[in-house]
């Protein structure tokens, strides 16, 4: 928050600043969940970036003499039906589910920020068509909304992340809007206003850094909702397409063959949800650290 | 509480005419051409041309849309482009098994998640306390079609004691319930926790406490029935989410229902099917909330619809 009303009156902006976040970071260091969180997080990262250094060779390659098999020395977590290596699959699919999430959370902010500031700030029958729109949007619930959305824009990598952003985009609008309600009236706000600074102005350099702890909070809850989305999406067979190791297509084709080799559900399934878990956790934690009162 | 009644019902008119022409105009306005879908690829133009005037959609988008209103105000959504029935005979043949699991699910959710929730708030910050709040965390961090797959690897291939998908008696439908509860449990546990806290904190608890009341009495009659109206609202919110995973569920377990009919809809293109399943799954996540509204009355006498 700009209102740095509970720092010393002698203290300078910046040295509040850097006060305030040292705080904060320390709140978040005590917080043990949220350095586990915190920890996968960056395993997660470092996987999908070091891909190739981790593991050497092409993970949608088949090899059909190897189909099915089980854990061992030379394939850790055994091979799919193609005879491909789950490990390496799992590897180069955390690339395609932080593309994902990246992608989904940029749709959201992109479309759902300017809409939230706009609609807050303004008011009248701009507020009231954006508010409108967001509400049929939020008559469906997350998950059907961007299966429906898949339907119109078709399946795929870059259509998955598009129909999972818009889905995202009404409860940034929501997050916004509320917060810019609440600030648009305060003092320094006027006192921008009274001096003639521009609207674009006001809402970039004064409300926005208010609305920054909220967006925050629900980018790192957002990463993880993405990633689970998009892993359902895959898993029924309408998001991203073999042969492009996502995990929720391993597990959609793993259930065929379950009965011979349940291995072949187990990891990608671990993946998910250690993924989801550490955005998750980190998200709590970080709610907690920065504004105990945004409880989403 | 009867005028309250018609006038919620009347209220949801346009919320559903909203949602129908969101719809409808989104599956028009974007790319992809679904007489040349449904045609196939070796289709000559003037199959196209012909499956294109048998589903209408050569006449301009407008009118396309007043055809499609004036048949939903019939309860016709239209037949469907891949099997020729009409869209409502089979999402009413497929309706009672989603909404079975979707009971049940949420029954089963209420049960463990009410009761842990308020264990939890009982004894904060104590190792049960941390206990549910992890396994919350746990249970919303986990991919619901995962957790299917592995009851199915434990129950169905190695204990042999349930059957893997399909329907048929009462066992056919613990699986895909548990699982379908699993989505939500968690979240109905975390607020039961937080809403409970809060009303364990408040003056009319410690008065009763000080009135020498039971544990008992004080945490079912005074804390608790406070606590119900944010926990019904949460129930009836992740009534949505139920929907939603029952896609997810039912694909697991073969399960018959609407959701593994948008998901074949979805894949063959099958525009009035699409319509008319998210419809009513529209349709379904209003009338729950609409419920959750009466229900409000009755565990809140303060609450009055005049």
């Amino acid at each position: 928050m700009t209102d740095a009303s509970t720092e010393s009156p002698r203290m300078t902006q910046p040295a509040a600043t850097a006060s305030r976040f040292r705080r904060q970071w320390a709140k978040l260091k005590r917080n043990k969940a949220a350095l586990v969180g915190g920890v996968l997080i960056l395993v997660f990262v470092l996987t999908a970036l070091l891909a190739p250094v981790l593991y050497r060779g092409n993970p949608s390659a088949p090899n059909l003499m190897k189909s099915l098999e089980p854990p061992s020395l030379e394939n850790p977590l055994g091979t799919d039906e193609l005879g491909r290596s789950i490990l390496g699959r799992i590897i180069y699919g955390a690339r395609v589910s932080l593309l994902i999430a990246v992608g989904v959370i940029a749709v959201g902010i992109i479309l759902g920020i300017p809409l939230g500031l706009i609609s807050g700030y303004y008011g009248g029958k701009v507020d009231f068509i954006i508010q409108r729109i967001t509400d049929a949007m939020l008559a469906f619930p997350g998950f059907l909304l961007a299966l429906a959305l898949v339907a119109v824009l078709g399946i795929g990598l870059k259509n998955t992340m598009i129909s999972i952003g818009i889905s995202m985009v009404p409860i940034y609008i929501r997050l916004v809007r509320g917060c810019v309600l609440s600030v648009r009236e305060e003092i320094y706000v006027e006192a921008a206003r009274a001096v003639g600074t521009r609207d674009a102005v006001i809402l970039i350099r004064h409300i926005l850094p208010n609305v920054m702890v909220p967006i925050t909070v629900q980018t790192t809850l957002g990463m993880g909702t993405a990633i689970l989305f998009a892993a359902g999406l895959g898993f029924l067979g309408i998001g991203v397409q073999p042969p492009t190791p996502e995990w929720g297509a391993m597990l959609g084709s793993a259930r065929n063959y379950l009965f011979h080799a349940p291995h072949v559900a187990t990891f990608p399934g671990i993946a998910i949800f250690l993924a989801v878990l550490s955005f998750n956790l980190f998200g709590d934690g970080l709610r907690d650290a920065l504004d105990p009162r945004f409880k989403l | 509480m009867l005028n309250y009644l018609v006038k919620r019902l009347i209220s949801t008119i346009p919320v559903l005419i909203g949602i129908s022409l969101l719809l409808f105009f989104m599956l028009r306005m974007l790319p992809g051409d679904p007489a040349q879908v449904l045609a196939g690829q070796m289709a000559t133009p003037q199959e196209i041309e012909n499956i294109r005037h048998q589903l209408g959609l050569d006449r301009p988008i407008y009118e396309q849309y007043a055809i499609y209103l004036g048949h939903l105000a019939r309860f016709d959504l239209g037949r469907s482009a891949r099997t020729q029935n009409p869209v409502s005979q089979e999402i009413w043949a497929r309706l009672p098994n989603t909404l079975l699991l979707a009971v049940v699910a949420m029954g089963l959710a209420c049960l463990l998640g009410i009761p842990a929730g308020i264990i939890s708030a009982l004894r904060p910050y104590s190792w049960i306390d941390y206990a549910v709040t992890m396994t919350a965390l746990f249970g919303i961090s986990m991919p619901v079609f995962w957790l299917g797959l592995m009851l199915v690897v434990l129950f169905s291939i190695i204990l042999k004691w349930l059957p893997a998908g399909g329907t048929g008696g009462w066992q056919y439908v613990i699986l895909p319930s548990v699982t379908l509860a699993s989505f939500v449990v968690a979240f109905i546990a975390r607020m039961t926790r937080s809403t409970m806290l809060e009303t364990l904190s408040q003056d009319y608890t410690t008065t009763a406490r000080s009135k020498g009341l039971t544990e008992k009495v004080i945490v079912v009659k005074h804390a608790f029935r406070n606590a119900l109206i944010p926990i019904i609202t949460v129930v009836g919110l992740q009534f949505g989410m139920l929907l939603g995973g029952a896609v997810l569920t039912e694909t697991v377990f073969a399960w018959p229902g609407i959701g593994r009919l948008i998901v074949d809809s979805i894949l063959a293109r099958d525009y009035p099917m699409i319509q008319g399943t998210i419809l009513v799954f529209g349709l379904l996540y209003i009338l729950v909330n609409l419920a959750v509204d009466f229900i409000y009355a009755f565990v809140d006498p303060r609450i009055r619809y005049d």
